[in-house]
């Protein structure tokens, strides 16, 4: 399956539509270009599985190789710990959303406003109208999901993929962009 | 000028000239709200109208602001439209997208308002016809001075009668009316004005609720304010289907309590099994606990097409808009009995009993519209017992064998899935049952709503909702639990037996789990978190569908939480109001707390009290499976006062939170009444409406919203001390956010002394007095001065 529709049928985005991530290369990017982009790390992400590991296990490591501020919402925070990522800001999704839609937040590492909100591993009807907000609210911040289903409200998005090419994408969104392989 | 009103006969003369002498200026009112010898002077603002209490709105709003989630990036509102508002982009009268989005809340506020002000209506007026236009509001007795402490707050009024309630519900009716015009095209247009008509608008609804508990508990008798009100059966696996069943669904409760006296005046009580579905069965129990209440409306779809059901009838609110088309598929006699809600049944109201229960009971009609609640008791029980033995015998339930051939039809397809809210992996169930394992489907029991919208996705006509409720038979037939019927109203003495330690921080906060049961993870989590709570010692208060779910759970020993925990509203009690409309005793009881613990001035003083219940009562609503309007409109009147709410994950669709920025310190200074000064109290309560992604999301965030600028310093440590202790467990480590709490060295908790101190050592925290809190201006000392 391999669609641009929303996920949940009934989840019809507006005019204004997430273009779909087609290439590993296309996520790879936009997250390379983003000069201050913060991971929101949804609570899914902790029991969402990607053959052995968990979503929040590649998460992890596109946050380490790229440096990326997390924001822990729900309790994935414990997860995060203990997988030895002590840094993550934790906020309620929807108070992320708020801090991000404000050009004078300067985000968790306080070096600028957000131009990139990477989100991932909300429930999907969280996920998206926390992506319509930002859409509509958030000039200054461009969104991507790396969730495996299409969120109409992001700017970019995968469509509605199998698991595994939602694994065959990550792992080349977090090796290549290293510059090299890495280890989830 | 002479009016006459079927409740009231006004007169006024506005000069004559008679053979006696000169009348300028005459008014006489026969019938009007009557206060009595209430000798509490009158505050700045009874009856408020739209633009009273603007300012009040826009002091929490402007700490509270709103984050706009659409739900939609159009406007189709009028023939200009469809408009597209995406991003800075107006419509063609000009409306921007934040406007366009709190004009959407405010509708949905003006829905719920007017459903729950409607419904009062309705039982104000089958009150006074049953009981008398001079029967007296007695929501409990000697225990209860403040009987009505929304309408004495709000309207400034002190209603002594059924017929008082009549004027109040005339002030409800014309706010909604101005309300829902003000979202005409070409009104408001700003966003922060609409959020204001907002708040109004939940206010009116807590009045509209007020009025209508008021008047069902003083004409039928329900348990008065009794924190030992009696115990209810909860569960489908309760009902005995040897006798004839009868069903009532929805939240008027006169056509189930007609059925209850029909079967009392006919000595039938023992022979016939009256079930419900939502909050008329909570009615029915607070009229008499032999009623038993299947479970919270997403039960409706289950239940009737169990079979089980040998009349269902309906009356108002969150009934299926199919329960018609439902009860004809299996065959079940329906009666609708609300002008509101009339299904597109025939008018039978004028008809014999006779005529209806012999074309209900052979099956020439499918249903009927009744009118009268009497003739509704009537008409269900006979037809009942008449249908039920046939019924019995055709009866068969969905067994293992079909479910493993129905399955077998599935092409994975996921359509069901897509459609399913809670994304239930339905295709890997089917596939399972298909080679005869039913462990998956029956599994999606427990998080499925009964929404249907995976049938009505499958391409393939697999009845799938049927299915997993087949798969889950077992489960369904074991669901014998049990639920505190309603107690109304809070007691006197109980608020005065805990408005000290509540308004000092030495309870740590009153939780309210209220609203539907559109849950993402299933009912239990509900009640998984308000054992919590009450095993910590909070005052957990509940209604209506939440409290059926909470109900629906057992501990180690097999008791529910209404078995384990008292029903008193004090600390460790997990206290049933009752109803949707019994919402109103949960803010009642924070007001009263002003009231009687406090000794400020209710009437018609509404920003003050606010202002205190805000800033002085750790109370938090958590509506964990909110899906209404109503519940849209009961979240606003609780903000209005200050309250903060919680919401489930499906809540972020009411498209607006209301946030607090805790990284803005500018925004948590309040002034200090002893002192005149502007003090930093830190974000107490952060937010005033915030969806959680996870049940321990919620539980840290509602430990933290309870805290307040007034907590005494023992007060704010025991707050503290369940904050940072939920916060440990659920996220492994401390609170980032401690020093904003910590106002003087004596805040910290003592078990955690050593670690927070270095923390503070390592901030930029500086002690900060604990303040004699206010937002109002002119509370300030200072001020006062003459």
């Amino acid at each position: 399956m391999s669609s641009a529709d929303p996920w949940q049928t009934a989840e019809i985005g507006g005019p204004k539509k997430a273009a779909v991530i087609t290439k590993p290369a296309m996520a790879r990017a936009v997250i390379g270009r983003a000069k201050h982009p913060v991971l929101l790390i949804g609570n899914g992400a902790g029991s969402m599985e990607i053959g052995d590991r968990k979503l929040v296990d590649y998460l992890l490591v596109l946050a380490r190789l790229h440096r990326i501020r997390v924001i822990a919402t729900g309790n994935i925070n414990r997860a995060l710990r203990e997988r030895g990522y002590m840094n993550a800001t934790v906020l309620p999704a929807v108070e992320a959303g708020q801090r991000i839609a404000d050009p004078g937040w300067t985000g968790p590492g306080e070096k600028g406003p957000c131009d990139l909100a990477i989100i991932a591993g909300l429930p999907y009807p969280m996920a998206w109208t926390l992506l319509s907000g930002l859409k509509h609210f958030a000039p200054h911040t461009k969104t991507i999901t790396l969730d495996r289903t299409y969120q109409p409200n992001a700017t970019w998005s995968f469509a509605n993929i199998s698991e595994k090419d939602w694994q065959e994408n990550l792992e080349a969104i977090v090796s290549e962009t290293a510059g090299g392989s890495a280890d989830v | 000028m002479l009016l006459v009103t079927e409740k009231k006969v006004s007169l006024s003369i506005k000069e004559l000239d008679a053979g006696f002498g000169r009348i300028r200026d005459l008014s006489v009112s026969i019938g009007k709200l009557s206060t009595g010898d209430w000798a509490e002077t009158k505050g700045p603002t009874p009856y408020p109208t739209l633009a009273t209490l603007r300012e009040w709105d826009h002091t929490l709003l402007s700490r509270y602001q709103p984050f706009y989630m659409p739900f939609c990036d159009l406007c189709c509102l009028c023939t200009y439209g469809k408009c597209d508002l995406t991003g800075t982009k107006k419509g063609a009268c000009g409306i921007s997208m934040p406007a366009q989005q709190a004009r959407i809340v405010l509708m949905a506020a003006c829905i719920g308002a007017a459903t729950h002000t409607s419904h009062a209506r309705e039982l104000v007026t089958y009150a006074i016809r049953r009981s008398g236009r001079d029967c007296e509001i007695d929501p409990g007795g000697n225990a209860i001075g403040v009987e009505a402490p929304v309408i004495r707050l709000v309207c400034g009024e002190k209603p002594q009668t059924l017929a008082d309630l009549e004027t109040v519900l005339d002030y409800c009716e014309s706010q909604i009316t101005a309300l829902l015009a003000a979202t005409h095209t070409g009104q408001e247009g700003n966003y922060l004005d609409f959020e204001s008509k907002v708040l109004h608008a939940g206010m009116i609804d807590q009045v509209g609720m007020e009025a209508a508990d008021l008047a069902q508990i003083s004409a039928l008798g329900y348990p008065k304010a009794d924190p030992d009100a009696p115990l209810a059966a909860l569960g489908m696996g309760t009902v005995e289907t040897d006798k004839p069943v009868i069903l009532v669904i929805g939240h008027n409760v006169p056509p189930a309590v007609a059925i209850i006296d029909y079967l009392a005046r006919e000595n039938l009580t023992d022979q016939v099994e009256v079930t419900g579905i939502c909050c008329t069965s909570v009615d029915a129990t607070r009229y008499s606990p032999r009623a038993k209440i299947v479970g919270p409306m997403s039960w409706q779809l289950r239940y009737i097409r169990s079979g089980i059901p040998d009349v269902i009838v309906v009356d108002e609110q969150c009934v299926r808009t199919d329960a018609f088309d439902e009860a004809a598929a299996v065959g079940t006699p329906f009666i609708a009995t609300s002008d509101k809600n009339c299904m597109g049944l025939a008018d039978r109201t004028r008809d014999p009993a006779d005529a209806i229960v012999a074309d209900l009971t052979s099956g020439r009609a499918k249903g009927a519209l009744i009118l009268e609640p009497e003739k509704v008791g009537e008409v269900a029980v006979r037809v009942a017992r008449a249908v039920m033995p046939a019924r019995r015998k055709s009866a068969t339930a969905i067994s293992p064998e079909i479910i493993r051939e129905k399955a077998s039809e599935c092409k994975e397809c996921r359509l069901c899935q897509r459609a399913c809210p809670n994304d239930l992996a339905i295709p890997r169930g089917m596939k399972a049952a298909a080679e005869g394992n039913l462990s998956l489907l029956s599994g999606l029991y427990d998080a499925c709503v009964g929404c249907g919208r995976c049938e009505h996705a499958c391409v393939h006509g697999i009845p799938v909702h049927s299915l997993i409720m087949g798969a889950a038979a077992e489960k369904i037939k074991n669901e014998k639990f049990v639920i505190r019927t309603g107690r109304g109203a809070i007691q006197d003495i109980e608020i005065r037996n805990v408005g000290g330690p509540i308004v000092l921080g030495e309870i740590p906060g009153v939780v309210a789990f209220v609203g539907c049961s559109n849950f993402a993870n299933g009912g239990k989590e509900i009640a998984e978190m308000s054992v919590e709570f009450a095993r910590r010692r909070y005052i957990v208060c509940t209604s209506g569908c939440a409290a059926m779910s909470i109900g629906m759970y057992r501990d180690e020993e097999g008791k529910t939480p209404f078995e384990q925990f008292p029903g008193s509203f004090a600390a460790g009690g997990i206290v049933n109001v009752g109803s949707c409309v019994a919402n109103a005793h949960i803010a009642g009881a924070t007001i009263k707390i002003a009231s009687i613990f406090a000794r400020r001035n209710l009437r018609g003083n509404y920003a003050e009290i606010a202002d205190y219940v805000h800033n002085r009562v750790g109370a938090v609503g958590v509506a964990w499976g909110a899906m209404s309007q109503k519940a849209a409109a009961i979240a606003s009147g609780f903000w209005r006062l200050g309250i903060p709410v919680v919401v489930g994950p499906h809540g972020t669709k009411y498209r607006r939170m209301l946030l607090g920025r805790a990284d803005r310190d500018e925004d948590w200074y309040v002034h200090d009444q002893r002192t005149g000064e502007n003090v930093y109290a830190g974000p107490a309560p952060e937010h005033l409406f915030v969806a959680a992604e996870t049940k321990e999301e919620a539980m840290v965030l509602v430990a933290k919203l309870c805290m307040r600028p007034n907590d005494t310093t023992r007060g704010r440590a025991m707050k503290l001390t369940h904050y940072i202790d939920l916060y440990q467990r659920h996220q492994g480590a401390l609170p980032e956010d401690i020093p904003r709490y910590i106002r003087t060295p004596a805040d910290i908790p003592v078990t955690l002394k050593g670690e927070i101190t270095r923390i503070l050592a390592q901030s930029d925290w500086k002690e900060q007095p604990v303040p004699d809190p206010t937002l109002l201006g002119r509370n300030r000392a200072k001020e006062r001065q003459p």
